[in-house]
């Protein structure tokens, strides 16, 4: 019983890397992280931020700025876990709102949902590793 | 409590497979809620009514802080739903739902929406007027409305949508996603979790067919 867990666990991880691999330049652990990413994606900031990574009307911005994820990388973290308020311009636009903090997400789980938007909704090919996340959270402090 | 529209909604599954048996081809939509008897008397003979569950009169005040009562919605098909503009965890995703119906059926007068804010300490009508321009309404057919608690606790269990202020839920208030789908007659007619994407295309077919009755 175990073992057949085990395996399908195994199984899933790998149909899910290689989904992710089929794109260029992702290398199998950024996919890796991406996948479980979508996970917590799903269930922590989907709501807001849609399916795709659009956001809704002026209420939510999309996440789909690539520039602005580029630009703003070391900050991502601080976002994710203390939330986010005050004018910002996305994709042009410019939007105010009020993004609550996520303070029960760990260290590894920022690193999986901020590799997931990186690569999925920007263009960056590369994980957004635990280290990363540390560092950048002690220095938004 | 939390369970009495779903028992609703299987108790009209299980009636309307015995409808179903009798009736032509032709689809209608059950008609949600209890129903009550009355007897009457025409030409010496007693005749029997069947009074189904309407939506009671209202009164709340609009993002306008206009009031809107149940006047506003006579001889119109509407969906109604229960939510709060700072709501971090269900509404975002209904209210992305609801857009699409309503950018599908914009400036069709046969069909108007109403959104209860059940955060009467926050949403006031100016705080739900710069909601409903960021989201994207642009017109009245959608209305926004706040009152007492009372009121709009009052009017969700009309509704069999369960509301709750809770400092436990996400945001300070527990509700249920429903769309609640109301007929020229004020009668409910449809319920669809905003938040699953099959419920809500059968929202858009069960709009269509409630049109054509
Ligand atoms: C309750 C709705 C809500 C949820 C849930 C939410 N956000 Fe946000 N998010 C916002 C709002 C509103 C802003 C803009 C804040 C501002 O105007 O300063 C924002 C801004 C952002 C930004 C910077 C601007 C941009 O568009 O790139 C990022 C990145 C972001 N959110 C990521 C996330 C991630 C990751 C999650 C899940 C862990 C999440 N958000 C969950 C509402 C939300």
């Amino acid at each position: 019983m175990r073992n057949t867990l085990f395996s399908l666990a195994g199984i899933s991880v790998l149909i899910g890397m290689l989904i992710f691999s089929c794109q260029p330049k992702v290398g199998i652990e950024t996919a890796q992280y991406a996948v479980n990413g979508q996970k917590l994606y799903v269930t922590h900031c989907q709501s807001c931020h849609g399916p795709k990574g659009e956001g809704l009307g002026m209420l939510y911005p999309p996440l789909t700025d690539t520039t602005y994820l580029k630009e703003n990388r070391k900050i991502l973290p601080g976002i994710v876990k203390n939330g986010m308020n005050g004018p910002i311009k996305i994709n042009e636009k410019n939007y105010e709102g009020n993004m609550p903090g996520n303070p029960e997400l760990t260290n590894v789980d920022i690193a999986y949902i901020l590799t997931y938007i990186t690569t999925t909704f920007g263009n960056s090919t590369e994980t957004y590793t635990q280290e990363e996340v540390k560092n950048n959270l002690v220095n938004c402090r | 409590m939390k369970l009495k529209l779903t028992t609703y909604l299987s108790a009209f599954a299980f009636s309307s497979i015995f409808v179903a048996c009798t009736e032509t081809n032709e689809k209608k939509l059950p008609i949600i809620g209890e129903r009550a008897t009355e007897e009457r008397i025409v030409d010496g003979r007693t005749v029997v009514d069947t009074i189904y569950h309407q939506i009671p009169a209202f009164a709340f005040l609009n993002q306008d802080s206009v009031e809107i009562t149940e006047k506003y919605f006579d001889n119109k098909v509407y969906v109604a739903n229960f939510f709060f503009t700072h709501c971090p965890s269900i509404c975002p995703t209904m209210q992305r739902n609801l857009l699409k119906v309503y950018e599908k059926y914009k400036d069709d007068e046969r069909i108007a929406f109403l959104s209860h804010s059940i955060d009467f300490k926050y949403d006031s009508p100016s705080v739900l007027k710069s909601y409903a321009e960021k989201l994207g309404v642009t017109n009245e057919q959608w209305q926004f409305v706040t009152g007492e608690k009372k009121e709009i606790y009052g009017i969700a269990d009309k509704y069999l949508v369960y509301t709750k202020e809770d400092q436990d839920a996400p945001g300070g208030y527990d509700h249920q996603s429903y769309l609640v789908l109301i007929d020229q007659q004020k009668r409910i007619r449809g319920a669809y979790d905003g938040t699953n994407d099959e419920q809500v295309a059968q929202l858009f077919n069960d709009l269509e067919t409630l049109l054509k009755e």
